[in-house]
């Protein structure tokens, strides 16, 4: 129990320290790391929940995909971070005030904070129970029963983003040469190579 | 162990299911087939549409939930989904001429139309907070998409651009109320929460939620203070998506509006009430006041269609049966209007290309009197000048909100449309006594279609208005 607790003081520490340093660095590849640390973390704690499958697909998606993109961005963009944060001190005395307006509406809403009944009993009720199953085989039976029309419906939002992608930035243009693998499959010596006979001091 | 997806399941979503097939299958014909196909892709996405709509009408009209309670088919869902589908599908028959004469056609495009009219179908039989956002996310999608079809032009870019990251903000909101209202109730289904809500109505974070996802919500219908993306995207926006956007969106999301507000709220409805009486007493007057200044048309539409949403809004505020009612009146109505509105702006064409100043309309009257006549009647309906449609439209929010007691309400509504009828009918003075300019170029049969169904539907709606506004009942009456 004690170590636990001291991983999860452990994890939340660098993930906070990492989270500061996000947007503190001046480097934004530098801030991108911080990220990936941060994430990291992050799915080490999910692991002392006991949420394996939400820790794995956090390092795989966030620290695998997103991040890495952001990493092809940051390196790719010319951007000058450093001119893009020059308005920002004009700016912060508007921010601070809506953040602590936002700050102080959400304590008092937390301060009435009640559990619903309904809460309680399902909290009390897991299904399925979570000694039976690892959560990996409890989620794919929720997601592809009781979800599965959410789970349809996510997979035509990513298809729309898909064509939308293609619509808006794919071009055609003419003369580009394309690798063309049936063409190259169906090349024999007949077509590619053609025999002459040369005679001895003639040339062709 | 939960129980899988059924038969009957499918056969309550099957035009969901036939939409999302549909496109897929047409993704794939577009993709494949060698050639142009943009002219058989763009009349099977509407014969989709129409194989859609005769689904629905067959399916009886009785409540029923599949998934789990996450999606439900009733008299209102039927209604409203009729009504998105035939906007969807005018929407693409009119951008045909439009896309071919500025070199943007694409088969992509009425296949988005159909990929956000399914999110358009799914946000109107939503019955869950998540199937709700799923619909709305695919909706606005393809919608951030088609804004920045014209992707060559910087304004059309720069609409798509302001609508997404806009659009990614209200989806936020909406999500943030919708986890509240989860921490609050236990529940994501409508019936869960409107129980929760039952039992404990005075709950701070349950209000704190309920304002989140109106903010949301109003953010989809472009009402007032979540209005600003409006006028800039419908300007941006090549003129046929724009018609779409002012359109089909705005009738799946008014729907989805009200079953939210209707069905999970119903036990805090005085909290709902005051919110959405500010909300559309906003809408109507900045409507009202801000298109004054307008001198291009497409952006003076977008004033009028934040306007005309605080209208329909006027009868959600009354939160009665009878409310329902007059907004399901008011939107139908308000459809066939903007059709044929836009399609009359889709007219607007000179030496091969657009023109979309209120001053190019100069002397329509001696140039083409047929549509300068029909433009001038659409004008004066959306003023809601007797006997017309958009009278009866206004008539039946305004009488909801009398008879809900929601004095000032209906009396700044009957002001603010007052205003408004000025900058409609300056519009008509242009026609009619300015001096003429250059004719348009002719209209294609399409266009004049439509410009004639809808000018003949707001001239003639006051003979037989029986059958929509019993249909508009039974749908309401389905709801409570």
């Amino acid at each position: 129990m004690i170590i636990s607790s001291l991983f999860f003081y452990l994890f939340s520490a660098i993930m906070i320290a990492a989270a500061c340093m996000v947007i503190s660095a001046r480097n934004p590849v530098h801030s991108v790391l911080f990220l990936i640390l941060a994430f990291f973390n992050a799915s080490g704690l999910f692991i002392l929940l006991g949420a394996e499958f939400v820790a794995m697909i956090l390092v795989i998606v966030y620290v695998g995909a997103v991040a890495v993109l952001f990493l092809f961005v940051v390196m790719m963009l010319d951007i000058d971070f450093s001119e893009l944060r020059e308005g920002m001190l004009q700016y912060v005395p508007i921010g601070v005030t809506i953040g602590a307006i936002l700050m102080i509406e959400l304590i008092l809403v937390g301060g009435a904070w009640v559990l619903s009944p309904e809460t309680a009993s399902l909290a009390a009720a897991k299904t399925p129970a979570p000694d039976q199953l690892s959560n990996t085989e409890a989620i794919g039976q929720l997601l592809y029963t009781k979800y599965v029309y959410l789970f349809q419906a996510a997979g035509m939002v990513l298809l729309v983003a898909m064509v939308g992608a293609i619509v808006l930035t794919l071009r055609h243009k003419p003369g580009v040469k394309r690798q063309v693998v049936a063409d190259q499959v169906a090349r024999s010596p007949k077509t590619a190579i053609e025999m002459k006979k040369v005679k001895p001091g003639q040339g062709i | 162990m939960q129980s899988a997806f059924s038969t009957n399941d499918a056969i309550t979503a099957l035009p969901e299911i036939l939409l999302a097939c549909g496109a897929m299958a047409f993704l794939m014909l577009g993709v494949f087939r060698k050639g142009d196909s943009n002219a058989l892709i763009t009349w099977l996405s509407v014969s989709l549409l129409v194989a859609a709509g005769i689904i629905i009408l067959l399916a009886g009209d009785g409540r029923v939930t599949a998934f789990e309670g996450g999606f439900v088919t009733d008299g209102f869902s039927s209604f409203m989904k009729l009504l998105t589908l035939a906007g969807s599908a005018i929407t693409i028959i009119m951008s045909i001429h439009f896309m071919r004469a500025e070199r943007i056609e694409r088969f992509e495009y009425p296949i988005l139309v159909v990929l956000a009219t399914l999110g358009m179908l799914m946000m109107i039989s939503a019955n869950d907070m998540i199937s709700l956002y799923m619909g709305l996310e695919l909706q606005s999608l393809a919608l951030y998409v088609v804004a920045a079809l014209n992707r060559d032009s910087v304004r059309s870019s720069e609409a798509g651009l302001k609508y997404f990251v806009l659009g990614a903000l209200s989806s936020g909101m909406l999500l943030y109320g919708c986890s509240l209202v989860y921490g609050f109730t236990g529940a994501t289904g409508f019936e869960q929460i409107a129980t929760a809500v039952q039992a404990d109505s005075d709950n701070i974070g349950l209000l704190f939620g309920l304002v989140f996802i109106i903010a949301g919500l109003a953010f989809k219908v472009s009402a007032v203070p979540f209005h600003m993306w409006t006028p800039d995207v419908y300007e941006g926006a090549p003129t046929p998506v724009t018609a779409f956007f002012a359109a089909a969106p705005k009738v799946a999301a008014m729907a989805m509006f009200i079953r939210v507000v209707v069905s999970a709220f119903e036990g805090i409805t005085p909290d709902w009430q005051q919110i959405l009486v500010f909300v559309s007493i906003a809408s109507m007057v900045l409507g009202a006041f801000a298109a004054i200044g307008q001198n291009n048309i497409k952006r003076l539409l977008a004033y009028s269609s934040i306007g005309h949403m605080g209208f329909a809004l006027v009868g959600l505020a009354s939160g009665t049966e009878e409310g329902v009612r007059g907004v399901i009146i008011y939107l139908s109505i308000y459809l066939v209007m903007t059709l044929g509105t836009f399609a009359c702006v889709l007219a607007m064409r000179r030496r091969g290309g657009t023109v979309e100043d209120i001053s190019d309309l100069a002397g329509l009257a001696r140039n083409n009197p047929m549509m300068a006549f029909i433009l001038a009647m659409l004008m004066f309906s959306l003023a809601g000048i007797p006997p017309l449609a958009g009278f009866f439209a206004k008539f039946y929010v305004f009488l909801a909100a009398i008879h809900a007691e929601l004095y000032p309400l209906a009396i700044i509504g009957v002001l603010a449309s007052v205003v408004g009828a000025y900058y409609y009918v300056r519009i008509v003075k242009i026609m009619y006594f300015d001096e003429p300019e250059e004719a348009f170029e002719p209209m294609p049969g399409e266009i004049k279609l439509v410009i004639g169904l809808s000018g003949a539907f707001v001239l003639l709606f006051f003979v037989y208005p029986g059958p929509l506004v019993t249909a508009a009942g039974a749908a309401a009456k389905s709801l409570f």
